[in-house]
């Protein structure tokens, strides 16, 4: 249980600097996710939060205590990394035992606290066995379990879920957001997958190449992108951009751009006038919904999704409608005006 | 294994390969094998039978029997009589190219003979009292002691040092560490000789001169040793590392805890190979033990050969002595040497 502070952290290696200036304020509590592209300084961040990298400037604060000179293992925080990082030569029960035993817990008390994370993470049956002999969702409940065992101040995960397949992505999510809700701790998750930002995050931080692009709570991003890239990273699929000429002056008032969301714009058999005209390409029919991809104006792609199945094909002709409410208006540097 | 041993490329036949294969593997096995055998069979030879020529492969004895009025036992002879009888005799005296000889039914009656007229009566007999005597006659349990504690001690320093050197080279970012381990690999690049003299001259400033540790301590750092496990180390996840700091672990925990452990494999091929360098110096060791109690068995073999004399089935014994340890490390250890070779690309 712990508040987060970062103040204008700053990483440079070398001549490169990965991390340009990033404040952050985390709620006691908190599930903050951090997502971008690779290499935007995500996990760099994770690590500098951790302990396990200094920053260059810039101040962490746990607690509202500057932690920056305090060792990793002094910081109160967990980890779970990527590729879980379990001791291979230990069993899962010793795996869990060995943060405790470093702290120079008792005995039973370890005995009680382990085999407590075990039930609830359902690894009871598997205490014996060693990390080889476990499966990718075994391995990762051990990693989390680790963590949980040690009632850190700080959950941090570093892309946990990436070396899963995209089944057990889907129920290891779930489970992380029951802890998150059962543990009411502070939580930091760092991901590149915005589906996973987007279902687990009371907030988040959308990072670009070391720089913070926006902070907010999912609905919050997904309604009112800051700029194009937070509007093109959250939501799938990707929102569609238009150059403003292709509208009318009354729908883009003065924008360089516009964005809208596949599953905003709309299919016209009206043939009004406001409408784009679009020609299909591909057609994704996913049975509920049906993804069209296509080109406007002189060869600008497009992509709209519709409710249930489509009669349409390839190469057909379709009137497309953009409800003014769903428009995004982006100026020359893509910020949202 | 009888499937195993007569394998071929051919189905259920003989290809002409297999012939060529099988035909190179025997006879890598006898140029191998054949030198060590005769040194076993020799081994169990009695001091005139070592001598004799020719040679025998099987380690035969002379028949010996007691006459009736002769204190000590007489070598026994198929003699061919004068009337070409032919007959077991012991033979008394023999002058020059004669030799009395005796029946030893009758003990009374001699009979001179030419010796060309006689043959050995020889049998096959196991001279163990070649082994019994290096123990009973030399101090063969402190030869052996001193060579144990030598490559134990030293094998279990080298694992040690070795090792904490390999961690701090693989696992820590620090200046000069390119320099540190470029300057420890390019010591490979100097031969021992060399520095006999001046190791010798630093071990006998600082009072090892004649000691078991003037032989330990030089060998303890190798080049090899660190090379090899620092190799194996990198192979280790730093996020494991990580994980420990994460846990409160020490960073002497992490190494204990977490890098031994995990680096186990080239730890045993470390272990082979100092088993086998310690037990089988020869010239270091020669050069700081200088007092017979203090000297490892090579040093003992190296003084059976005497001068004027050697006693050749005693210094045979000890040899195959000697050789036993060696042959179990490399028999039952075999897997991980060629492992460990394969993984560290050392020699």
């Amino acid at each position: 249980m712990a508040t987060l502070e970062l103040k204008n952290i700053i990483k440079s290696f070398d001549k490169t600097t990965v991390i340009q200036g990033v404040d952050l304020q985390v709620e006691d509590g908190e599930f903050v996710v951090f997502v971008g592209p690779s290499g935007c300084g995500k996990s760099t961040l994770l690590r500098i939060i951790a302990g396990l990298e200094t920053a260059t400037s810039g101040d962490v604060q746990i607690d509202a205590k500057r932690v920056n000179e305090v060792s990793a293992a002094h910081r109160g925080c967990a980890m779970v990394f990527q590729s879980y990082a379990l001791y291979p030569h230990m069993s899962v029960y010793d795996n869990m035992a060995f943060g405790l035993e470093n702290l120079g817990v008792p005995k039973a008390q370890i005995a009680t606290k382990v085999n407590g994370a075990a039930t609830m993470l359902r690894l009871d049956a598997l205490l014996e066995r060693k990390p080889t002999q476990l499966s990718g969702g075994q391995r990762q409940r051990v990693a989390i379990g680790r963590a949980i065992v040690r009632e850190p101040k700080l959950f941090l995960f570093d892309e946990p879920l990436s070396n899963l397949d995209a089944e057990l992505r889907v129920s290891m999510r779930a489970e992380i957001r029951d802890l998150h809700a059962r543990l009411k701790a502070t939580m930091i998750y760092v991901t590149h997958d915005q589906v996973e930002a987007m279902t687990l995050a009371d907030k988040i931080v959308v990072l670009r190449a070391g720089k913070v692009e926006q902070i907010g709570s999912p609905l919050e991003l997904y309604n009112h992108p800051q700029n194009t890239f937070v509007a093109g990273f959250i939501g799938s699929p990707r929102m569609n951009f238009l150059p403003a000429s292709l509208l009318p002056p009354e729908l883009t008032q003065g924008a360089h751009t516009i964005g809208i969301r596949p599953e905003h714009a709309l299919v016209d058999s009206s043939n009004a006038s406001t409408s784009l005209v679009m020609r299909v390409e591909q057609i994704e029919q996913l049975g509920a919904s049906s993804l069209l991809l296509g080109k406007v104006g002189a060869d600008t792609s497009f992509e709209l999704v519709i409710a249930g199945q489509t009669q349409l094909k390839r190469g057909d002709i379709v009137n497309i409608v953009l409800p003014a409410s769903a428009l995004h208006r982006f100026d020359t540097a893509g910020q949202r005006i | 294994m009888i499937a195993f041993l007569t394998r071929s490329r051919g189905r259920n036949r003989f290809d002409w390969t297999d012939w060529l294969s099988y035909g190179y593997l025997f006879l890598g096995l006898f140029t191998m094998f054949a030198p060590v055998l005769w040194l076993v069979m020799s081994s169990f030879k009695t001091e005139s039978a070592i001598q004799e020529f020719p040679p025998t492969f099987m380690p035969y004895t002379q028949q010996m029997v007691t006459v009736a009025g002769h204190d000590k036992p007489l070598p026994l002879y198929a003699t061919t009589l004068p009337s070409g009888e032919v007959k077991p005799m012991a033979q008394l005296i023999r002058m020059g190219l004669v030799a009395t000889m005796v029946d030893p039914a009758k003990p009374s009656e001699e009979i001179k003979i030419d010796i060309k007229q006689r043959v050995p009566i020889k049998h096959i007999q196991f001279a163990i009292e070649n082994y019994t005597g290096v123990f009973a006659k030399f101090n063969f349990a402190g030869y052996l002691w001193n060579s144990v504690f030598i490559t134990v001690v030293a094998t279990i320093l080298t694992l040690l040092f070795n090792s904490m050197a390999a961690f701090a080279l693989s696992k820590y970012q620090f200046r000069g560490q390119k320099t540190v381990f470029i300057l420890i690999i390019s010591t490979l690049m100097i031969p021992p000789t060399i520095i006999l003299v001046p190791a010798f001259l630093v071990i006998n400033t600082v009072g090892l001169f004649n000691n078991l540790w003037g032989v330990i301590l030089p060998a303890i750092a190798t080049p090899t040793g660190v090379f090899l496990l620092r190799q194996y180390m990198l192979t280790i996840p730093d996020e494991m590392l990580e994980a420990a700091r994460m846990d409160n672990a020490s960073e002497w925990k992490i190494y204990w805890k977490i890098i031994l452990p995990l680096a186990a494999p080239a730890m045993a091929v470390l272990a082979i190979f100092s088993v086998m360098w310690r037990w089988n110096d020869f010239l270091w060791p020669l050069i700081v033990l200088s007092k017979s109690e203090n000297f490892t068995l090579q040093l003992a073999l190296n003084s059976f050969q005497g001068e004027l004399n050697t006693q050749w089935h005693y210094l045979l014994a000890m040899t195959v002595i000697t050789l036993i340890p060696i042959t179990l490390v490399f028999a039952f250890l075999q897997k991980y040497i060629t492992t460990g070779i394969a993984s560290a690309g050392v020699k």
